[in-house]
């Protein structure tokens, strides 16, 4: 079975919560007692309908004020497949957690209301989706009941969003536009008669047609070392394997391989998932390898095949969304968490800001702030080995985090 | 036909990753083992995290007392024929401690009060991570949770203000007294837990098959009369019922469903087609809205 992991994206109110719940609710994923739930909770509330944004606004926070704070994780199956749906919160720290819940899914969904149109925001949304790489983008054009199920609106806020398709960077990203209510249910899961006009598919009809995108089918083999194992036991005396996560291509028994950055050279001698051996380690399979010769690995190093090198450099420029209420500003330093290699940092320069909107660029920075997304340039106290984010999802990409506080202040994109 | 799989792979080999960032980031990390089909699922995980090694870390059972003694028979074999480390702390210690006040009534439970057990725990072996097996389908609060989820000094999660988790990439950073709880079957659904028993054929406590049990009715759920720490009015009328138990916690916060499914196979199939949730036999969750989501603040798992 597939799975489809969905990102979703929109501003307070356009209805994300109501639209997952009513996917919920018409895939008949909810269960009796959570059904109950939301019916008690509705009729306390003095609804007339059943408030599915009950469904997935777990905080008590949430529940008063009626608003998405973190991402939250909802998953619920078809004959077809299995989705994992990463609901969004589309208030101030919209870029972190969008970024957040873009960057492990293959696919989105933008809310837009019918009867706002496509606005500032709409615009952010579809920026860092595009930054992202987002193979398949679905733009939902919501409360259709509340503009007569207008084929004019829809028409109007498409053509608005087609203009903004034409400035965006990955060119390639396939995006669909469906009229939908998420409160009545019109084309989510079922077809509706309110749009005679509208002729495509419903939202879960597209989603259940979306091809295994496999996001992390980009690039060639890296194999960074996580953990080294050494038994020490008497049956294995000498192993010494090598665990990690093979990610980009695949790695076979026999491949002459260089360890980084020592730059050694060997052959993959055995690969180990538990107490089996396999010729072959698939993307995204989480192995134990032995190499031919005895050299020193250890974490933090990365094993690739010998004529497939990735850039090693003391030094970067990426695109880095600021997560943050601390100023990022040239000269600080930070920790940069590349896959699993941790490295000390020092900001060079903040190249320019890139304006989410589409409204250009803006040079003579001094620092960013929370949801500020620009070019800057990294020196670093030791090599790492990268690629660039369009050419390796994994390998191109890292968190910035504070030494102060500990925490992920930030996400980057090597260009 | 061959079943297709590759769903319930992909979900291993992400645990497996997460369970060895954990051997990696952490000094002093512990598995926190309950027993229960998540737990052992958590358990299966490490072992093939860690082949031909042991598990580098020790397993720990905060033991309300009011355990399903099929649960710790259960747990006493698995630790020995694996070789592993168990460590147990008992809330009734806590209790006699004049730390946590036992409760009373019909809805009375230990399952609040082990809260303080762990946390204390977690201070006295100075663990700088634990793993659990909680999942995001569970529960309302738990769709919310990270993978690496910061504790403060005092246990406490800040559900507000939580690391942003990108990529695979996970941050482990914390500071002295901190802990992080990890939770590597976040993803996963319940039955992608059976699922994953099934196909890797993981032995599991044999409350979770049908057998016949003595049971009363309160509140449209079935409870074990078999036990005094269950509470149970004189009215209420016992009776051998055949059921199984979907979820494993305390005795006196877990009711049984009734159920014909003897073998693993048929287990799948009923959870497959089941309209009501796991936790909707849980008596704990029911408590409020946001039963779980109290817990979890005050530093519950």
């Amino acid at each position: 079975m597939e799975v489809l992991k969905i990102a979703t994206a929109g501003s307070v109110d356009d209805g994300k919560s109501t639209l997952i719940g009513r996917i919920l609710y018409d895939t008949k994923s909810l269960t009796t007692d959570k059904l109950e739930a939301i019916e008690k909770t509705s009729k306390q509330r003095g609804y007339d309908y059943l408030d599915f944004s009950l469904a997935t606004d777990g905080l008590v926070a949430e529940r008063e004020q009626g608003i998405t704070i973190d991402v939250a994780h909802i998953y619920f199956s078809t004959a077809k497949k299995s989705y994992i749906i990463a609901d969004t919160p589309g208030h101030v720290e919209y870029t972190r957690n969008m970024v957040t819940g873009a960057s492990t899914s293959q696919a989105s969904i933008i809310l837009i209301d019918a009867r706002k149109g496509v606005i500032e925001q709409t615009n952010r949304h579809f920026f860092i989706n595009n930054l992202l790489r987002i193979k398949d983008v679905v733009v939902a054009i919501n409360k259709m009941d509340l503009v007569d199920y207008s084929e004019d609106v829809y028409n109007k806020i498409k053509a608005d969003f087609e203009a903004l398709m034409s400035k965006r960077d990955y060119q390639d990203q396939k995006i669909t536009f469906i009229p939908v209510s998420a409160l009545k249910g019109d084309n989510v899961v079922n077809k509706t008669d309110k749009m005679p006009w509208y002729k495509g598919e419903t939202l879960l009809e597209h989603l259940e047609k979306i091809d295994k995108a496999d996001i992390f089918n980009i690039g060639t083999p890296r194999f960074p070392v996580q953990y080294v194992i050494r038994p020490k036991t008497e049956e294995f005396h000498d192993f010494r394997g090598y665990a990690g996560k093979v990610y980009g291509g695949n790695l076979s028994v026999g491949d002459d391989i260089v360890v980084l950055p020592s730059q050694t050279k060997s052959k993959i001698k055995d690969i180990y998932f538990y107490d089996e051996k396999y010729e072959t380690a698939s993307r995204r399979s989480s192995v134990t390898i032995t190499l031919e010769d005895d050299i020193n690995v250890s974490r933090g190093d990365m094993i690739v095949k010998e004529n497939d090198l990735p850039t090693i450099e003391k030094q970067f420029t990426a695109n880095v969304c600021w997560m943050d209420s601390t100023q990022l500003t040239a000269g600080k330093k930070y920790v940069v968490q590349h896959g699993i290699n941790k490295v000390l940092a020092k900001v060079d320069a903040i190249h320019h800001k890139i304006n989410p909107d589409y409204s250009g660029i803006e040079e003579d920075v001094n620092g960013l702030g929370m949801n500020d997304i620009a070019s800057v340039s990294f020196k670093l106290n030791k090599p790492v080995f990268y690629d660039a984010f369009k050419n390796h999802r994994t390998n191109g990409s890292f968190i910035i985090i504070d030494s102060q506080s500990n925490n992920t202040v930030g996400a980057g994109f090597i260009q | 036909m061959k079943k297709d799989t590759s769903h319930i792979n992909s979900l291993e080999n992400e645990a497996i990753y997460i369970m060895r960032e954990v051997a990696a980031q952490f000094e002093n990390p512990v598995l926190l083992f309950s027993g229960g089909k998540d737990s052992i699922t958590l358990v299966r995980l490490a072992v093939k995290a860690f082949y031909p090694a042991k598990i580098p870390f020790p397993l720990m059972h905060i033991d309300t007392g009011h355990n399903f003694p099929e649960t710790i028979e259960f747990r006493d074999r698995l630790v020995k024929e694996l070789g592993l480390e168990l460590i147990v702390r008992n809330v009734q210690d806590s209790i006699d401690e004049g730390k946590v006040k036992e409760e009373s009534g019909r809805y009375a439970s230990r399952n609040m009060l082990q809260t303080t057990t762990l946390l204390d725990a977690i201070e006295e072996f100075k663990f700088d991570a634990c793993i659990g097996g909680a999942r995001r389908d569970e529960e309302k609060a738990r769709a919310k949770e990270r993978i690496f989820s910061v504790r403060d000094d005092f246990g406490q999660w800040d559900e507000k203000n939580q690391r942003p988790e990108l990529f695979d990439m996970l941050n482990g950073d914390i500071e002295h007294g901190q802990n992080v709880r990890v939770f590597p079957i976040s993803n996963w659904t319940e039955l992608d837990v059976w699922s994953y028993i099934e196909k890797e054929n993981i032995e599991i406590p044999s409350i979770y098959f049908a057998h016949t049990r003595a049971t009363f009715l309160r509140d449209g759920l079935i409870w074990s009369a078999d036990d005094e720490v269950v509470f149970r009015d004189e009215n209420e009328e016992v009776l051998e019922r055949t059921v199984r138990f979907r979820t494993v916690g305390d005795m006196s916060c877990t009711a049984a469903v009734l159920s014909d499914a003897a073998d693993i196979k048929t287990v799948v199939q009923e959870i497959r087609e089941s309209t009501i949730s796991e936790r909707g036999a849980r008596i704990d969750d029911k408590r409020s809205e946001a039963a779980m989501e109290k817990r979890k603040q005050q530093g519950y798992f």
